[in-house]
């Protein structure tokens, strides 16, 4: 019997073989990699060399502003876009649960950004936000309208940027959101609400105790994948403001780390390595927050 | 509370492309429940029993037709202003409360001069918990109970404000046998402990039978008959309800009505004296059976059954509609087995005539 164990359990591995390899070769060893290299002083990828071993690296990151700056990017962004977004999507949610006509041509419209190009997106936010030559941008017609004076969104003061930039976020993770909600509300079983109703519950106090809970799980997971979605924003960032982010005040850790490997004043990978772990730690941090907060109000 | 049904009838528009005419689910159903009386809603899947309870219960509006209860009219009222407590099929607990959370649950909603204080209504929580004797287990979660369990905490939500009626779908039917037979005893002596008329749907005919005060027989959305179960055993007004009622069912024969007597295939089995001739259907109960040696209804032998209490005789009969024929006898009388051919004489209030082309029973 034992041995038939063994030899099972030896078998399990051997199918387990090919994953553990893979993720070992481009996952486990380049992380540990990253994190050799995050205290290995002025490394240099194309000599293998350094100077020495030291926690400097980290040192120089924190005192550096432009990392500072990113930092500061990166939590306003997860700070306002990932309430926002699962707040908004669970409204729109819930008005499409419980709307019969056109449910389908609204679930449709509401999905489109999902599947939309990156490029295409942009490119209707330049026309809304970006001034040019001939025109302020369809937003600052709408401001102009009401009597206020343009704002420059995509090159003018950092409240207007970091506005466009969460803005596009929360229209770009939207969909998915809404996808995951509508349907997570549609697999609550009627048979709650018609006893609710019978129990003569008011809508709010139904859906705060009813739906909400049942779909608990749910926005759960949407709000740990949206701060770490959040946390790890960079090309959208791109789209919007160009890649000469440091300039434009609006860069991400994301983007720090890889302006420090391969930017303008990149080459430094030892930089871009603790700034890699630092995220690491941050979005590891607010991930086990996230989960210890979850126990005590999620029902599965 | 009385509860009067007046012509109640409901038709959902059909989906089916080719055929638009309306499904019909109930269709004219009247009915007079006296006050504090149990109603079972028999039939089988599809019968329209279900409908009739939510007609009653106000998640559906009927088609046409009024629902009294008492004196009030309460056919457009919205279910929450009814007064009823409905107990769901699968119970609908919440999952996410616990078992006290979810009795307090419909007191917490009461608004207005109703408002109980928070004392109130632990009191009146626990006194529904004791009543359906799950005080124990107020703390736990829906999921940490079992089947049974879970049934009576529904029965306790639904009796926490004291409803006027109460209405019951298939209760029993997510239940082990065991426990089939307990919680309908307990569904009886909380009604009876309560007063409040209730009113039950299922399609086991052996439950409706063994707690209601009265049973509504339905097919089709149509009600067949509507008795006092023993009532309607021993009296079906057609083929439908003889077949539903009764395990094992009731035996069917073709039979034929000539010069006064009743014939299955060529035996003269009862004196049918007044009838006109004609051919008929002949509904035997299985207890209608008694075996003696030279009976006048002839048989083939298959195999007697021991059921320890008594026993069943399967035999066959070429005129019989099923391929083969229950008969039961008391385990005392011993079978005499001769050339695998048994003999029966019937007695004659178990035998029921139905015509043949209306399935409507004929009076002996």
């Amino acid at each position: 019997m034992k041995k038939i164990l063994k030899n099972s359990s030896l078998k399990g591995w051997l199918y387990l073989l090919p994953a553990l390899l893979f993720l070992g070769i481009f996952m486990v060893y380049p992380l540990i990699d990253v994190f050799v290299y995050s205290f290995e002083e002025g490394y240099n990828s194309a000599s293998q060399t350094y100077f020495g071993v030291g926690s400097y690296n980290y040192s120089y990151v924190l005192h550096d502003p432009y990392f500072l700056q990113a930092v500061k990017n990166t939590f306003l962004l997860v700070i306002i876009t990932v309430p926002l977004s699962t707040g908004i999507a669970l409204l729109i949610s819930v008005g499409l649960n419980s709307i019969k006509p056109l449910r389908n041509l609204f679930q449709t419209v509401y999905f489109l950004p999902y599947v939309t190009n990156t490029l295409a997106v942009g490119l209707v936010f330049m026309i809304l936000f970006k001034k040019t030559a001939y025109s302020d941008g369809f937003i600052n017609l709408i401001i102009n309208w009401f009597g206020g004076a343009s704002v420059d969104f995509i090159e003018g003061p950092y409240w207007a940027k970091m506005f466009v930039l969460c803005f596009y976020t929360i229209w770009v993770v939207m969909p998915f959101k809404i996808l995951i909600l509508t349907s997570a509300l549609a697999s609550v079983n009627q048979e709650y609400y018609n006893a609710a109703k019978v129990d003569g519950t008011s809508k709010v106090r139904t859906f705060m105790r009813i739906t909400l809970p049942m779909i608990s799980p749910m926005i759960f997971y949407l709000i740990i994948t949206g701060f770490i979605g959040a946390f790890k924003a960079y090309s959208d960032v791109v789209a919007l403001f160009g890649t000469n982010l440091n300039a434009a005040e609006m860069n991400t850790i994301v983007g720090y780390v890889y302006d420090m490997l391969y930017g303008d004043s990149g080459g430094y990978p030892s930089y871009a390595s603790a700034a890699a772990i630092i995220l690491f730690a941050i979005v590891l941090t607010i991930t086990c927050i996230n989960l210890l907060i979850s126990k005590k109000n999620i029902h599965y | 509370m009385e509860v009067v049904l007046q012509n109640l009838t409901k038709k959902f528009p059909s989906r089916d492309r080719k055929n638009r005419g309306d499904v019909v689910a109930v269709s004219d159903f009247s009915f007079e429940i006296p006050d504090g009386e149990l109603i079972g809603l028999l039939g089988p899947s599809g019968c329209g029993k279900s409908t009739t309870l939510n007609l009653i219960s106000g998640l559906q509006k009927p088609t046409s037709g009024r629902i009294f209860f008492g004196e009030d009219d309460v056919t457009d009222l919205p279910p929450e202003n009814r007064g009823i407590g409905l107990v769901f099929q699968n119970y609908a607990l919440y999952p996410h409360l616990t078992v006290e959370q979810n009795i307090l649950f419909p007191l917490q909603n009461l608004k207005g001069k109703d408002k109980l204080s928070k004392a109130e209504m632990l009191d009146k929580a626990y006194e529904a918990a004791k009543l359906v004797q799950i005080d124990e287990l107020m703390e736990r979660k829906p999921g940490q109970l079992s089947g049974g369990q879970q049934q009576r905490v529904a029965i306790a939500r639904a009796l926490v404000k004291m409803p006027r009626v109460l209405l019951l779908d298939e209760p029993l039917s997510n239940l082990d046998a065991r426990l089939r037979l307990q919680t309908r005893e307990e569904i009886r002596r909380i009604q009876r402990e309560t007063k409040i008329t209730t009113i039950f749907v299922t399609h086991d005919q052996e439950e409706a039978m063994s707690i209601s005060d009265r049973i509504v027989v339905m097919k089709e959305g149509v009600v067949q008959q509507i008795g006092k179960p023993q009532d309607v055993y021993d009296d079906p007004t057609n083929l439908f309800v003889a077949k539903f009622l009764g395990t094992p069912p009731v035996n069917v024969f073709k039979g034929q009505i000539k010069d006064g007597r009743l014939y299955i295939g060529e035996d003269a089995v009862l004196d049918v004296k007044g009838l006109s001739e004609k051919e008929v259907y002949v509904g035997i109960r299985p207890e209608g059976f008694l075996l003696q040696e030279n009976g006048p209804l002839c048989c083939k032998l298959n195999r007697v059954e021991v059921m320890g209490r008594d026993k069943s005789v399967v035999a066959e009969n070429k005129a019989s509609l099923n391929p083969a024929i229950r008969a039961i006898i008391g385990s005392e009388n011993n079978i005499n087995i001769q050339q695998g051919v048994v003999r029966f004489s019937l007695l004659p209030r178990k035998v029921f005539l139905f015509d043949k082309e209306t399935e409507e029973r004929i009076k002996l």
